[in-house]
């Protein structure tokens, strides 16, 4: 196990005198103007931008002042990628991001359709290569999709159906605009927005997502899915999404990810929001294959992403599994908050890093009220130059008596120019707290693969058959259809990986 | 079937096997038999393609192709079959959806109609009845927790379920106790016909009281230093392999 090192050495930082302060206030050079018939803003990021976001969202005022309140507290707050390389605890590396090259805002030319019809048949094409039943398969197969393409949802299904139940699915803008209550009540109140330095950006600039809210004692009827999908060059994505689950309810919610080929790095920087209350449950599940770069990490997606969960009532639960193959470097902690006493948060995860990417990834478990439960299970999967990391944290406060965790953390290598790393942080504060932690490392046999072959398999099917039992655990927690894909994900993730 | 001449194979540095020369004709049982660290795996290794060996010359052909020219599984599809004698775990691979899969890549191979899970499972218990196996096998990952007793009869049953032309045997016998012995040799046995050989590689001759050989060589420091008829397996049974060590030793002198 070795410290990263910054995979350039460029700009030495210490002469680099221009602070981010500095960069954000300055005036936008191009002359820039509020046009609020743009289709897209221009690259930068300063007051106007945000309040040009706000305007085309048409959002309220309360709204507009959360953004610009984020965004003066992102100003005085220290980029953990500008740290010098032995000051950052995440085992990643990367080049400086300039933040004024992103380009915040960008919509489709049509928008505001109210049947698929009318969805630009190009996208829908893009849409089916990627495999994605926006159409009428997707009521077979029982989905309602909320598609987040670029910035602005085109198409939302379903909502009908889930109206009758009184449950509300819909993009973030729309929340914002019908059902302001929900939103000023609950958006912040787990990830608030001086929480991290991401965090703070998305907060000031993120221009959709997903809401959701499932009332008292209803059992959500279908899996919920939102496809994001990052397309239009050089376009940060800051999507927002909040989830409550009232007293009683059930949820399951879905998200996928797929992005074309790109030469650029882009940033991506979500914030994921839920809260349970009394007797509900939340199952969050994520499949991520964004555009890892090529061999030699060019190109791919910085994914930066804040998710936590707040179990807020008695008896609550929140779980979260992940299938995280995508992205040049990955840096993801999805967490819970155990506050409700018999409250359980669950994480599943396998975290595949091949070619150049780079994945620090874990949870965080915050144990507060009484009888709370938690289980991790980590499969980190490291091929060619691949770098994987599991970063976890388990609290048991002060006060929560009889709390228990179970972690197991599970890495395999294939080849010998990987790396896995495992940093288990474990604060028990409570003398009758209970935390069991087991780890492994494996390399794949070649004695495996030699069986496998001389069965007949091939040496490509023979990996993603080793990789997939290696991750049984954690495809078991996936709702159906989403195993079978996360399951072909992880053979093509790890093609040409060996011999 | 298969035809050997003047094989040889290395281990980084050291030479295992010094020229090997086989032949096996379809419908023969050959057993070969040596003493520890004579090359008996090591042969059976590089017939199914093993990477950690070196072939360093001669030539194998099976069933009229070039053998050394495939890959393992281009080898296992045209017919070879290998017992491993340490079946590998693969942890949380189902035993029943391994075996399907390596199956119908062999139907795939033949042109013939793969089987779809329902249909699968269906000819996997007839062949769980030869090597007296229980269902709860197949729900089992590959190998994962299985006692030695249990690794070998799987193999069996993938031999059985797979039907090779030729199946070599490594040391399937080793680690076994009597009653696992004899029902893996009577799968064996069971699944043998004249279209079919098989090489049985055995360290005692115990095996051979279920599996009756065609012929026997004896291997020794990577040559075959003697082949006879069953009788001879009982000859060094009661001699030793010093027998043949001292013989070998005295042919090379």
């Amino acid at each position: 196990m070795s410290e990263s090192t910054a995979s350039q050495p460029a700009a030495d930082k210490s002469s680099d005198t221009q602070t981010l302060e500095e960069f954000a206030s300055r005036e936008y050079e191009w002359g820039f103007v509020t046009d609020i018939e743009a289709d897209s803003a221009p690259p930068g990021l300063n007051e106007e931008i945000i309040r040009f976001i706000s305007a085309k969202k048409e959002e309220p005022e309360f709204m507009l002042e959360w953004r610009l309140k984020a965004y003066r507290q992102w100003l005085k707050m220290e980029d953990p990628t500008r740290r010098a390389p032995s000051e950052r605890w995440a085992k990643v590396s990367y080049p400086d991001i300039d933040y004024q090259s992103v380009v915040y805002y960008s919509a489709p030319k049509k928008k505001e359709l109210s049947s698929l019809d009318e969805v630009d048949p190009e996208l829908l094409e893009t849409y089916k290569k990627l495999g994605i039943p926006l159409e009428e398969q997707k009521m077979l197969a029982g989905v309602a999709v909320d598609a987040v393409f670029d910035s602005v949802s085109v198409a939302t299904t379903f909502k009908d159906k889930l109206s009758e139940l009184g449950i509300i699915f819909c993009s973030f803008s729309e929340a914002v605009k019908e059902h302001p209550e929900l939103v000023k009540k609950y958006l912040g109140s787990v990830v608030p927005t001086t929480d991290n330095f991401f965090a703070a950006l998305n907060s000031a600039v993120f221009t959709d997502g997903s809401f959701v809210y499932i009332p008292k004692g209803v059992r959500c009827p279908m899996e919920l899915s939102t496809y994001f999908r990052i397309n239009a060059a050089n376009t940060g994505q800051f999507e927002r999404t909040l989830i409550v689950a009232d007293e009683g309810s059930y949820v399951s919610y879905l998200e996928g990810c797929t992005a074309p080929m790109r030469d650029e790095n882009q940033l991506h920087a979500a914030v994921v929001e839920l809260v349970a209350l009394d007797n509900a449950q939340i199952k969050y599940s994520t499949v991520q294959n964004w555009y890892p770069g090529d061999e030699n990490g060019v190109g791919g997606i910085y994914n930066f992403v804040t998710k936590r969960g707040a179990c807020r009532g008695h008896h609550s639960k929140i779980s979260w599994t992940q299938v995280e193959t995508g992205s040049s470097i990955t840096w993801k902690y999805p967490s819970c908050i155990l506050q409700g006493d018999h409250s359980v948060g669950e994480f599943y995860s396998v975290a595949v890093t091949s070619k150049m990417q780079q994945a620090d990834t874990g949870t965080k478990m915050i144990h507060i009220g009484d009888n709370t439960r938690s289980t991790i299970i980590s499969k980190g999967i490291s091929a060619q130059r691949g770098q994987n990391t599991y970063r976890g944290g388990v609290k048991i406060m002060k006060n929560a008596q009889n709390a228990r965790n179970f972690t197991q953390c599970d890495s395999m290598l294939i080849g010998d120019r990987c790396g896995a790393h495992t940093f288990p942080y474990i604060e028990v504060r409570n003398p009758n707290g209970q935390v069991e932690h087991e780890a492994s490392t494996s390399k794949i046999g070649e004695d495996q693969i030699f069986y496998c072959n001389q069965r007949g398999l091939s040496t490509e099917d023979a990996v993603g058959m080793i990789v997939n039992g290696f991750c049984k655990e954690v495809l078991a927690e996936l709702p159906m259809e989403f195993a079978v894909e996360a399951q072909k994900l992880l053979g093509i993730s790890l093609e040409g990986s060996v011999g | 079937m298969l035809n050997i001449e003047n094989l040889q194979a290395s281990v980084g540095d050291t030479q295992i096997l010094r020229g090997i020369n086989l032949q096996v004709n379809a419908g023969e049982i050959h057993a070969i038999m040596g003493p520890n660290g004579s090359g008996k795996s090591t042969m059976a290794q590089v017939l199914a393609g093993h990477e950690g060996y070196d072939v360093t010359g001669g030539s194998a052909s099976f069933l009229g192709r070039d053998l050394l020219d495939m890959n393992p599984e281009e080898r296992a599809r045209e017919g070879l079959f290998l017992a491993f004698q340490y079946p590998v775990e693969i942890p949380g691979v189902n035993s029943t959806y391994f075996l399907r899969t390596g199956y119908n890549e062999m139907c795939k191979h033949r042109g013939q109609e793969e089987l779809d899970a329902m249909d699968f499972l269906s000819l996997v218990r007839e062949k769980l009845k030869l090597v007296e196996m229980d269902e709860s096998f197949l729900k089992r990952s590959v190998n994962e927790g299985f006692s030695g007793g249990e690794k070998k009869r799987h193999e069996v049953l993938q031999m059985a379920v797979l039907e090779p032309r030729l199946a070599v045997l490594d040391e399937t016998d080793s680690g076994l106790d009597i009653d696992a012995l004899r029902v893996v040799a009577n799968g064996v046995n069971a699944l043998h016909s004249p279209e079919k050989a098989a090489i049985v590689v055995t360290h005692y001759q115990r095996l051979l009281e279920y599996i009756v050989p065609d012929y026997v060589h004896v291997l020794y420091k990577g040559r075959i230093v003697r082949s006879g008829g069953k009788e001879l397996a009982l000859e060094l049974e009661e001699k030793g392999y010093d027998w043949v060590k001292d013989e070998a030793v005295g042919a090379a002198v």
